[in-house]
Formats: C-alpha cells, sequence, structure tokens
C-alpha cells in the first residue's frame, strides 16, 4: 500500500510541476472566482461568451455575472487596466501562449470603466 | 433503539450533508446572479414622440449627447458615423422653418431587417431595431434599403470604446435607441439630454404611458407613412 502510495506521489508531483511550469505568466488583475473555478473557465469560457452574447444582444438578458464587461472589469491589469495592453495581460497571456487570435477587443472595450470615464474628463 | 436503526439515522443524516454541500454551491450562483435576467418582452413597444415646435433651430444637444453616451466622433463627414442628425425643413409656400432629429425611425416592418443576408439586422421583441455586429459582414445592403438615411458604416479601426457600446470596424450601426439605458431603466441620452422635453420617450403599447396617452391626443404624424413601415418614431408639428 505504501509502496502504492509513494510511487502515485512520484508520478503526480512532477507532473503538477510541470503543469505549473508551463502556463504562461498572467497579471489578473483584481482576480477572486465568480463563474466557475479557474481549471473550468481555462477551459470553457469561450463557450460562456458565446452563448451570453446572443442572450444579451438579441433577447436583451444582461446576466451581468457572465458579461465580458464584468470580466475585464475584475481581470483587468491594476496597473495599466487593460485585458489585452502587455504580454502577461489577463486575455493575451493565454492567447498567445496558445496562439489563438482574439477579436473581441475590436470592438469590446478592454479597459475598466473607471479607466475610461477617468479618461472623458480629461 | 436497535443498532441498525442508529446506523441508518447515521447514515442519512450524513448522505443528507453530503446533499446539501453538492447543491449549495448551485444556490449560491443562483443567489448572487445579478443584473437584468429576464428578455426583452414583446408586450412593451418601445417608441418616441417628437415635438417639431419645441425644437429650437440651431440646437444640438441631442447630438452632442447621443455621440457621447455613445462615444461617436461627432464628425459629420460622409465617412462618420452619425445616428441622430438634426434636419431643417422649410415649406416654400408658407416660408416656415422647421427644425427637427433625424434617426433610425426603429419600424415595426423594418427594411433592413428584410434585407440582411446574416440576420444581423434584426428586431427586438420590445421594437428596437438592432444590429448584431458579431454577425454584421459589412456588404450595407442595409445602409441602401433604410429610407430614412439611418444607417452609418464604420470605415476605420476605433479605440476606447465606451464599456455599454461596442462598436467596430467593418459593421453598419444606427441609433439603438440606447438599449443599454433603457434595459437600465434610464432614458435615451437624446431624450434626457433635451432641454425643451421634445422628445418624449415611452412604451407605445401601454395605453397608460405618457406617449401613448399623448399620440391618441394630438395630431402626429410617422415619416414617410407611405412605405408603411409603421415607425416607432413619430412627429408632432410637420
Amino acid at each position: 500500500m505504501k509502496l502504492l502510495v509513494s510511487l502515485l506521489l512520484c508520478l503526480c508531483i512532477p507532473a503538477v510541476w510541470a503543469a505549473e511550469a508551463n502556463t504562461p505568466p498572467l497579471d489578473i488583475g483584481k482576480g477572486g472566482q465568480c463563474v466557475r473555478d479557474p481549471q473550468w473557465m481555462r477551459k470553457n469560457h469561450m463557450h460562456l461568451l458565446i452563448h451570453q452574447r446572443d442572450e444579451t444582444v438579441r433577447k436583451g438578458i444582461r446576466d451581468d455575472q457572465v458579461s465580458l464587461k464584468n470580466c475585464v472589469e475584475c481581470h483587468a491589469s491594476l496597473k495599466d487596466d487593460s485585458v489585452v495592453a502587455r504580454d502577461d495581460s489577463f486575455c493575451v497571456g493565454c492567447h498567445r501562449y496558445e496562439a489563438v487570435k482574439i477579436d473581441c477587443f475590436e470592438c469590446h472595450a478592454s479597459k475598466r470603466k473607471a479607466a475610461l470615464v477617468k479618461k472623458d474628463d480629461k | 433503539m436497535s443498532d441498525i436503526n442508529s446506523q441508518r439515522r447515521q447514515f442519512l443524516k450524513t448522505s443528507l450533508g453530503a446533499a446539501a454541500v453538492a447543491i449549495a454551491p448551485g444556490m449560491l450562483l443562483f443567489d448572487t446572479a445579478h443584473g437584468k435576467t429576464e428578455a426583452a418582452s414583446s408586450k412593451v413597444r418601445w417608441g418616441m414622440l417628437v415635438d417639431t415646435t419645441q425644437c429650437k433651430q440651431g440646437c444640438n444637444d441631442c447630438v452632442t449627447a447621443c455621440n457621447k453616451e455613445n462615444g461617436l466622433s461627432g464628425g459629420t463627414k460622409a465617412t462618420d458615423s452619425q445616428w441622430i442628425r438634426k434636419i431643417e425643413i422649410k415649406d416654400i409656400g408658407s416660408g416656415i422653418e422647421t427644425s427637427l432629429p433625424m434617426m433610425c425611425q426603429h419600424c415595426e416592418h423594418p427594411p433592413c431587417v428584410d434585407v440582411c443576408p446574416t440576420t444581423a439586422s434584426f428586431k427586438r421583441a420590445d421594437g428596437i431595431v438592432l444590429v448584431d455586429r458579431h454577425r454584421c459582414i459589412g456588404c450595407r445592403y442595409c445602409m441602401m434599403a433604410c429610407p430614412y438615411k439611418a444607417r452609418s458604416f464604420v470605415h476605420e479601426e476605433l479605440f476606447d470604446q465606451k464599456p455599454d457600446v461596442p462598436r467596430g470596424k467593418g459593421t453598419v450601426e444606427a441609433c439603438n435607441m440606447c438599449v443599454h439605458r433603457i434595459d437600465n431603466g434610464q432614458l435615451p441620452a437624446c431624450a434626457e439630454a433635451c432641454q425643451n422635453k421634445a422628445i418624449l420617450f415611452g412604451d407605445l403599447n401601454d395605453a397608460n404611458s405618457e406617449i401613448a396617452k399623448k399620440i391618441h391626443s394630438v395630431a402626429s404624424v410617422q415619416i414617410r407613412a407611405d412605405l408603411r413601415l409603421n415607425p416607432g418614431i413619430r412627429y408632432q408639428g410637420i
């Protein structure tokens, strides 16, 4: 039994290390978990976003929790208020690593609202 | 109490506890879900009544408010987006000059929706005509179909859009009656900005609303009513 446990440990720990080492460095902004756990979100956030965009645009259902605007609000960097400005920004970090183009922010605001309001006042 | 009975009780307690733990996160999510979670209702039809006798010549407040709310540049070149514009008309016979705001008329039978090849142009359940830019391919058929010249095409890349009003190059756009504000229970920016209260916004289907009462008591017209598109925007005094 002990042998089995130690064998499992030997196999798992390097796997965890490897996984940690492979994830790109990310500036998660305020961060925190509000929709699902991070691993689930990494895999499935695009499905939530695509579902919600149709619900919002075509039916007018504006659920704050899964809105892109709210994702940006929490996950924009605390340094530059953006999710795409730098190589380690929240969206760019992983998307560059996975070589998946994001076109959300050609139209959608990539900065949190507070930053844009400040800019308007100037 | 027999041993079996107490074991059974223990088992029931544990499974209840486990079930509670399993359900709790879901309940928590349900509880914390916020924002407007019901869809736009087809019982409502949003519309406006513009009193042109109250609309001042040379006043541009509605246009400025629209530009600010939606992050438009405010330019008036052929390639600039204009969601609302002021029009001055003159009756040659009498010489009477009238000023009025012109924007998307939010038709009941919108020609822009008829011609759209990707169903990007659509009418929401509450009568607001919108462009779903996720589907818009920028063909501009809707711009040609619109009798009111209400739509604009975004020619250049845009930066720093408003979080509530996503806009982007290669898509068509028009007045959306400030749909993000309506969903939030606010008035459209132009109606709020008009100092003379020339723009009355409300639910045309609600017989008790101010706009419905006024439409039934004061003469008002739809522009190009001969096309039978039944626009949601009506004008009084022209």
